[in-house]
Formats: structure tokens, C-alpha cells, sequence
């Protein structure tokens, strides 16, 4: 009950961000796609997969260990330094528990297509308004994304 | 008629200076706002690579918008990109003579294949310790620099054959060479017997673009001012504009202006280097660096090379030719077609026209008029294409639209002339506020002239812009030339002395643009690729500091344990990987300033601490709302002093121990 009104306002402050949000969105393309993609996320909303090319991701199990040192790494050069492991929040949330609150599309879609998500997905933008640092985009290939994933999981305990 | 417009531009110049601009039209009508309004947001249509003349470095404008994008550091130290300053760039200001950090540049060469531009890279030259530079369109940074060796004053440079074989420097002031058979400690008043001149191809790597010192050709003694390389049929041929034939050495303003006629010089590089790869050539010790910087290490080297090719002409007969041109000619430029080269001869009253095909002709007719130290002087006449009659006054310098037209700029009336190639007859001409120097036409240099604009480069603002103080800024000149008629369409300031420019179509580099280094591909030996690989290690008295920097923080961001007489290396990582984000890094009381540090590049400022204390340091480049956050410390003890290297981030102090 709490947790709707709550995801409500957001949903309301993610609508009135991407109405306004063209003035400092940095970039063109991002002004000149808003109006069409506006349907797709409300879409996304709906699905909570986020917005970005990943629709169906097939999980593990058990495991993948060899994706899971490959997420580390990643984890280690590019996403450490402003995430922990624990639910300590760094610049952006600690990843622990980030398995359950997100689908792995929704990971997937945000940290490889992280402009188009912080303007157009309402739970994005609403993380946004909380810790005010734009997460960057850290040029993930899609293969790094699902070593991450797997290594977000691993550290949630999924065996 | 056409003298009476001569005499009216003379009297515009005299009287521009007494009477301002009163009266004087601006030039554009309001139209002219239309055509080079470019709507926020949206794209310039062509790049403008501009010298940035006596500031040594490049700078990059959109047309026709004039819109200042980029200054390229190239010769001088850049405060704002730490080019010169920190460790990985130092190196490129290297030279013969040391560490340089401020020379001057004028001539952007593009390159080109088949004699059209092709996006790769800009050349450019240094002219008072001479090198050539490459810049690289994709990254829009200095990657290469070669020093020229047996040369002062690198003017004629760095022009580009039709393939991008080679650039070539020529000297512009001949000197007692500085190679090992010479003599250079001799009376400044025996040029004639002891001074040469050299011109320079240096090499370019077809696929990497490194650059290398080809060869030089050995020739008399005067000074070599200009050059275009040959296209299509005479790509074979390089052709440099010569003065002070009469050799002197002092107050060349008049012993420089003596003889009717002095040369274009035409150098066949196509049998050089045949002779070259014979072995043919003498090497000759001398001394030079070679500078290169790696995007994958984002570090330069330099090397100091020791020996050039070098080639007499007199010892190989067919390699070099002089053409009689007017009066100290400036401009020496070849038209699209490859057949026609303009001397622009500054005191001249006529533009003569060469035609390649009589030039060849001639050579194999020997039809010449004698010779210059051993080098055949072909006949004038034989080698003419036509004059301009009374064109304007102080002609500079030559461009071309593709359509059979030709722009040449003049200093002294201040103007742009049009002429017919083929007729040899002006069709138009516009004033230019003042003083032009360079033109460019997009294209003009190539096989496929871009047209569409000329731009002129003018020496002398005074009342075109709001005065600031005794130093104005410098300008450039846009004019639409789609018409029968040049329109003035646009004012647009610029740095350093603008010499020359090229423009190239924008879609020709766009699609090339490096967004951001990738840290995966980072190879800097002292780059930390995660914050886990973050610390700090001392070896004796260096302190390097592996350091990453994201939005909004250091790692390290508290660091103790340096002592007086330690030198510290910051060698910071940004580990970001978006497209323009830099970080920026600054500590109080560095005497060699700062960092700026693109996504994904590792840069290095030293820093010796100068008293004992702690000393904060902080990211210069705003990054994100808490960028005022960025920042650390650094605690500097005394020498002796027991503290330990310790480095850490958001470790919070631990409370006493309770008694
Ligand atoms: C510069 C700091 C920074 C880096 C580096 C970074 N992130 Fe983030 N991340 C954030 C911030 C801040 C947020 C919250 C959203 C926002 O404000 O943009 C976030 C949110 C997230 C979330 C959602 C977390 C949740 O609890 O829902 C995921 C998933 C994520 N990041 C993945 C990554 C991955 C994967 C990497 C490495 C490739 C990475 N991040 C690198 C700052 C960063
Ligand atoms: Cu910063």
C-alpha cells in the first residue's frame, strides 16, 4: 500500500522530469526521439524491463562462475567506484538486493542505455532524484552487462 | 577603368586609417544574417581549420557560422588542456634545442588522396624551430611531431602531395647549414659564399600517418617562401616560390627588392625519391627529434635522430628548375586541373599564370636563360601561360572554386579579385577589412574544391570590433561566392594571427569522431583501471599516486605519509566512460599547474611539495552536482619525519579509545 502511493508520486515526478527534462538533457537526439518513445515508457513501466534493446533475458541455473569472474571484472573497472556490494549507497545504490527490485531486463536496459533510461524509465528518474549524480554511461558491451548481472546475482546469493 | 579601381582601393586603404569606418560599408546586408545563421543546436556545414599563427596552435571553426569549437594545442604549452605541462605530454615539445614551449604556426595542410581530401589528418607547420606537426582528425589531438633539420624559419611548409607522400619544409632563411660538413661560425657577410637553403619531404606513413624525414635537396643560398605540391599531371612535381635571389643578408626590405625577377622553383620529388631508394643520396649527421604520442599509452616519446638524406641537384641533373617569377613572389599556387601554377609576386603589378605543359616543354627543349649556381633558369617566356594585367595591388595568394575561377588576396588595396584562369581576366572583386593575408576557398588546394564560400584571413581589425586596448583581435572574413558577384556575409574573430585555413565538408570528420578513450585499451604503465587498483607507492623520494577520478570523487581522496623532498606523480585515471566528462586535478602550490583528463585517459602532474602542512586538491572541470565535492588532501611531513604512506577514501576517523 505504502510502497503504490510511493512509486505513484514518482511516477508523477518522472512524467513532469521528461516533460521539462529537454532543457538540460544534454543531448539532441534524446529531445528529437522523447515524443515517440513516450508510449514505450509507459510500456516499460508497466513491465518494469526498463527501456533499451533487452526484452527477454534468459537466466542461469545454477550459476554461470566463468560470468560471474567476467562480471568482477567489469564490476571492478568500471561500476566500483561508486558502487558497493553491501546496501551502503555510495554515489549510486549499494547492489545488494538489486536482483530482487530490478528484473534483469530492467539491469541490463540501465546500464547499457543509461541516458535514454534516466529520461524516460519513472524508476530510473526517481533514483535520480535521490542521489543527483547521473549515473554515466560506462560503454558496456552487451556481454559485459550480462556478466555484471550474473556477478549482481551471485552476490545476492543466487547459487 | 581597372586602374581607376586600383586607385580607388589605394585611396580606401590611405584614407580607411584617418577616417575609420565612417561611411565605410560594413559590407553585409541584412540578408547576409540568414545564410550563415545556424540554428542552436544544429550543425555547421564545414569545418574550418584555422593557424593559430603566433599562438603555435590550431584552431577550428564551423562555417559558416564562425563559431569558435576547438583550440588544438600543436607548438606552445595550452593551459587549458595541460598539453606541455603534464609528464605524458612534455615530450612532444621536445627538440634539437630542448624543450620549446611556444612557437609560431601558419600553414593547416589537410590531407588528401588522389588529390582530394580524405579526413585523416591536418599538418601543420612551426616556423621558427622548424617542425610539422600532425594532428589527427579523429581524435582532434597533436600525435606527431618532426623536427626539420639544415633549416630556419619553416614557412614553406607543410604543403601535401597529391597522395599525402609527403609534406615538405622549406627554409626560409638559408644559413650556414647545420649538418656535419658545414662551417656555421662565419662572418654574417659571407652568405653568398657560405649560406644554403634546403627544402625537406618529410614522409608520411600511408596507413599509420607517422611522419619521417624523407629527404632534403641541398640549394643555393636565398630564401624559399611558399609551396603547393603539383596534382593530377604534374603530381609528380612540387613547386616553391623563392626571394632575395640577390642573396643579401641585411635590410632585405631593399636589398631584397633589387632584381626584376626572382624564382618558382619546380622540384621533380618523384625522381628524388627514385634516387633516394637507390641509395643515391649522402646521409649527412645532424641532429632532430621525433616526437609521437600513443592514444592507447596516452604518452609521448621523443627521439633525437641523427641523419638525413641528402641530395645536390647539381650532382643529378633533371631533379630541380627555376622559372623566372615578378618581384618576390609570396604565393605559388596550382589550380584543380594540375596545369596552371600562379606566382604571386608582392611587389608585381601583373599575376603571371605558368603553364605546367610549356613548363615541360621547355625543360625538354632546354630553353633556358642560364643558370643559378648550376641550376638550369628556364626562359619566362617559354614557360608562361599568361599575366593579369593590373589586378590589384601586393597580390598574396591564390584559390580556386573548381569552376575554372580564381581568388587571389590582396594585401596592400585590401581585396579579394576574381579571375578567369583560362582568359586571364578579372571578373569581380571585394573589399576585405583589412589587409588580407591567406584566403581559403573550401577545397581550394584539392583536385575537388568544395566552393560554396572564400573565407579571408586579414592582418588588421582596428574598427571592426569593440577596442580592447592596443591589441585587437584578429579576423577572418566570410563571402558567399555562389553568385556571379562575392558577397560579404560575415565578420568572425579569430586567434594568434590567422595565416592560412582549409575547410572540409563536416560530414567527412564527424563520422570519425572518438567519443571517449576506452579503459580497456588503456596501456599507460601507471594506469589504475578500478579504484581497487588504487595506492599510492614510494620508491626513494618518488611518490606515485595511482588515482582514479569519477564523478564525484578521487581514489585515493586522503593521502599522508610524503615528505619534504619527496617528488610526488598524480597520475590520474578517469574512469569514466561517457562522452565528455572530463575530470579535471589541481593541488595548491604546484608550480607546473594542473590536469585536464578525457574519459578513459590516464594523465600524470608532478608535484614537489615546498613546505611541511596539508594541502588540498581538487577536480577543476565541473562534473555533475556534487563536483564541489570532488576534492582531497594530501599531508606533507618533514624529512625525517616516521609517518607512514597511508591512502584511503571515505575511511572516517576512528574515535579515540576510551581511558
Ligand atoms: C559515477 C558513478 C557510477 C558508476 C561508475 C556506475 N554507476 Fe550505477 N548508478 C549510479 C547512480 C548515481 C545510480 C542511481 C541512478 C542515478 O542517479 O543516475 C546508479 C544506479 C544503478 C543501478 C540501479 C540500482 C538499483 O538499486 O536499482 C544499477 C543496476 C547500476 N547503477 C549499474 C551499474 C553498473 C553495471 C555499472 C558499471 C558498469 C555502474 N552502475 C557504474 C552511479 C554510478
Ligand atoms: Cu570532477
Amino acid at each position: 500500500m505504502k510502497r503504490k502511493i510511493v512509486f505513484g508520486v514518482v511516477l508523477m515526478a518522472g512524467l513532469v522530469m521528461a516533460a521539462c527534462g529537454g532543457n538540460d538533457s544534454a543531448s539532441g537526439e534524446a529531445n528529437t526521439s522523447s515524443a515517440t518513445s513516450e508510449n514505450t515508457s509507459n510500456q516499460a513501466a508497466d513491465d518494469g524491463k526498463g527501456v533499451g534493446k533487452f526484452t527477454n533475458v534468459e537466466l542461469t541455473n545454477p550459476l554461470d562462475q566463468k560470468m560471474v569472474s567476467a562480471g568482477k571484472l567489469v564490476y571492478d573497472m568500471k561500476c566500483g567506484s561508486c558502487h558497493r556490494l553491501t546496501n551502503e549507497k555510495l554515489v549510486g545504490p549499494g547492489w545488494k538486493g538489486v536482483t530482487s527490485r530490478r528484473k534483469p531486463e530492467w539491469i541490463m536496459n540501465f546500464a547499457t542505455n543509461v541516458e535514454e533510461m534516466l529520461a524516460k524509465d519513472p524508476n530510473a528518474m526517481a533514483m535520480l532524484e535521490e542521489c543527483l549524480v547521473r549515473m554515466p554511461n560506462q560503454n558496456l558491451s552487451d556481454d559485459d552487462a550480462r556478466h555484471v548481472l550474473e556477478f549482481m546475482r551471485n552476490n545476492d546469493g543466487v547459487k | 577603368m581597372n586602374r581607376l579601381v586600383v586607385v580607388a582601393a589605394v585611396m580606401l586603404t590611405v584614407f580607411g586609417v584617418s577616417c575609420k569606418n565612417k561611411g565605410q560599408k560594413s559590407g553585409a546586408g541584412k540578408e547576409a544574417a540568414a545564410k550563415v545563421y545556424v540554428e542552436p543546436g544544429k550543425y555547421d556545414e564545414f569545418y574550418n581549420i584555422v593557424s593559430g599563427g603566433f599562438s603555435g596552435q590550431m584552431s577550428v571553426y564551423g562555417l559558416p557560422s564562425g563559431r569558435l569549437f576547438r583550440v588544438i594545442p600543436v607548438f606552445s604549452v595550452d593551459p587549458t588542456t595541460g598539453w606541455g605541462y603534464s609528464e605524458e605530454t612534455k615530450p612532444m615539445l621536445n627538440t634539437a634545442h630542448g624543450f620549446v614551449p611556444w612557437d609560431d604556426s601558419h600553414h593547416p595542410a589537410l590531407s588528401v588522396t588522389s588529390g582530394a581530401h580524405d579526413g585523416r589528418w591536418a599538418f601543420i607547420n612551426a616556423n621558427n624551430t622548424p617542425r610539422i606537426a600532425r594532428i589527427d582528425m579523429k581524435t582532434f589531438r597533436t600525435v606527431d611531431i618532426i623536427e626539420i633539420p639544415n633549416s630556419s624559419g619553416n614557412h614553406s611548409s607543410p604543403f601535401i602531395t597529391q597522395n599525402s607522400e609527403y609534406v615538405v619544409a622549406g627554409t626560409r632563411f638559408s644559413y650556414p647549414m647545420d649538418d656535419d660538413n658545414s662551417n656555421p661560425d662565419v662572418p654574417i657577410n659571407t652568405y653568398k659564399q657560405n649560406f644554403k637553403g634546403t627544402v625537406s619531404f618529410v614522409s608520411i606513413d600511408p596507413k599509420t600517418g607517422n611522419m619521417g624525414l624523407g629527404f632534403q635537396l641541398l640549394l643555393p643560398g636565398f630564401n624559399f617562401d611558399l609551396a603547393r605540391a603539383g596534382k593530377l599531371k604534374s603530381g609528380d612535381w612540387v613547386f616553391f616560390s623563392c626571394y632575395n635571389t640577390e642573396q643579401a643578408n641585411t635590410l632585405l626590405e631593399v636589398n631584397a627588392s633589387q632584381k626584376d625577377k626572382d624564382f618558382i622553383m619546380a622540384v621533380n620529388w618523384k625522381k628524388c625519391e627514385e634516387l633516394v631508394k637507390a641509395g643515391k643520396a649522402t646521409k649527412k649527421a645532424v641532429k632532430f627529434a621525433h616526437n609521437t604520442y600513443s592514444e592507447e599509452t596516452h604518452s609521448a616519446k621523443s627521439e633525437i635522430l641523427k641523419e638525413v638524406n641528402m641530395l645536390d641537384p647539381k650532382d643529378f641533373p633533371g631533379l630541380v628548375y627555376f622559372m623566372p617569377c615578378p618581384k618576390s613572389p609570396h604565393g605559388c599556387d596550382v589550380d584543380p586541373t594540375g596545369s596552371y601554377i600562379v606566382g604571386s609576386g608582392k611587389l608585381a603589378a601583373v599575376i603571371p599564370v605558368f603553364s605546367f605543359d610549356k613548363m615541360l616543354k621547355a625543360i625538354e627543349a632546354k630553353t633556358f636563360e642560364g643558370n643559378f649556381e648550376g641550376i638550369p633558369v628556364l626562359k619566362y617566356d617559354a614557360v608562361l601561360h599568361g599575366e593579369v594585367k593590373k589586378p590589384g595591388l601586393g597580390p598574396l595568394h591564390t584559390e580556386f572554386d573548381g569552376n575554372g575561377f580564381a581568388y587571389t588576396s590582396f594585401f596592400v588595396s585590401s581585396e579579394i579579385v576574381k579571375w578567369n584562369i583560362e582568359k586571364l581576366e578579372v571578373v569581380d572583386r571585394v573589399p576585405t577589412y583589412y589587409s588580407i593575408g591567406h584566403l581559403c576557398v573550401p577545397g581550394g588546394p584539392t583536385t575537388k574544391p568544395h566552393g560554396k564560400y572564400v573565407i579571408a584571413y586579414n592582418k588588421i581589425t582596428k574598427d571592426r570590433y569593440l577596442p580592447t586596448g592596443p591589441e585587437l583581435t584578429q579576423s577572418a572574413q566570410l563571402y558567399s561566392i555562389e553568385g556571379d558577384k562575392m558577397k560579404l556575409l560575415l565578420d568572425f574573430p579569430t586567434i594568434g594571427e590567422p595565416h592560412y585555413a582549409e575547410a572540409i565538408p563536416a560530414e567527412m570528420i564527424v563520422k570519425n569522431s572518438v567519443k571517449i578513450f576506452k579503459i580497456e585499451d588503456n596501456k599507460h604503465p601507471y594506469a589504475t583501471k578500478g579504484e581497487a587498483q588504487a595506492r599510492v607507492e614510494r620508491k626513494g623520494n618518488e611518490v606515485h599516486v595511482y588515482m582514479t577520478s569519477i564523478r564525484s570523487h578521487f581514489t585515493p581522496d586522503n593521502i599522508e605519509g610524503v615528505k619534504m623532498g619527496d617528488v610526488v606523480y598524480f597520475h590520474v585515471t578517469n574512469l569514466e566512460q561517457d562522452w565528455d566528462v572530463p575530470h579535471g586535478f589541481a593541488i595548491k602550490g604546484a608550480n607546473n599547474a594542473e590536469l585536464l583528463i578525457m574519459p578513459g585517459e590516464t594523465a600524470t602532474l608532478k608535484w614537489t611539495p615546498d613546505r611541511i602542512g596539508v594541502f588540498p586538491m581538487y577536480c577543476t572541470d565541473f562534473c555533475s552536482a556534487l563536483h564541489q565535492e570532488m576534492q582531497g588532501y594530501v599531508r606533507v611531513s618533514p624529512a625525517g619525519s616516521s609517518v607512514p604512506i597511508t591512502f584511503s577514501t571515505g575511511a572516517t576517523a576512528t574515535p579515540e579509545p576510551k581511558k
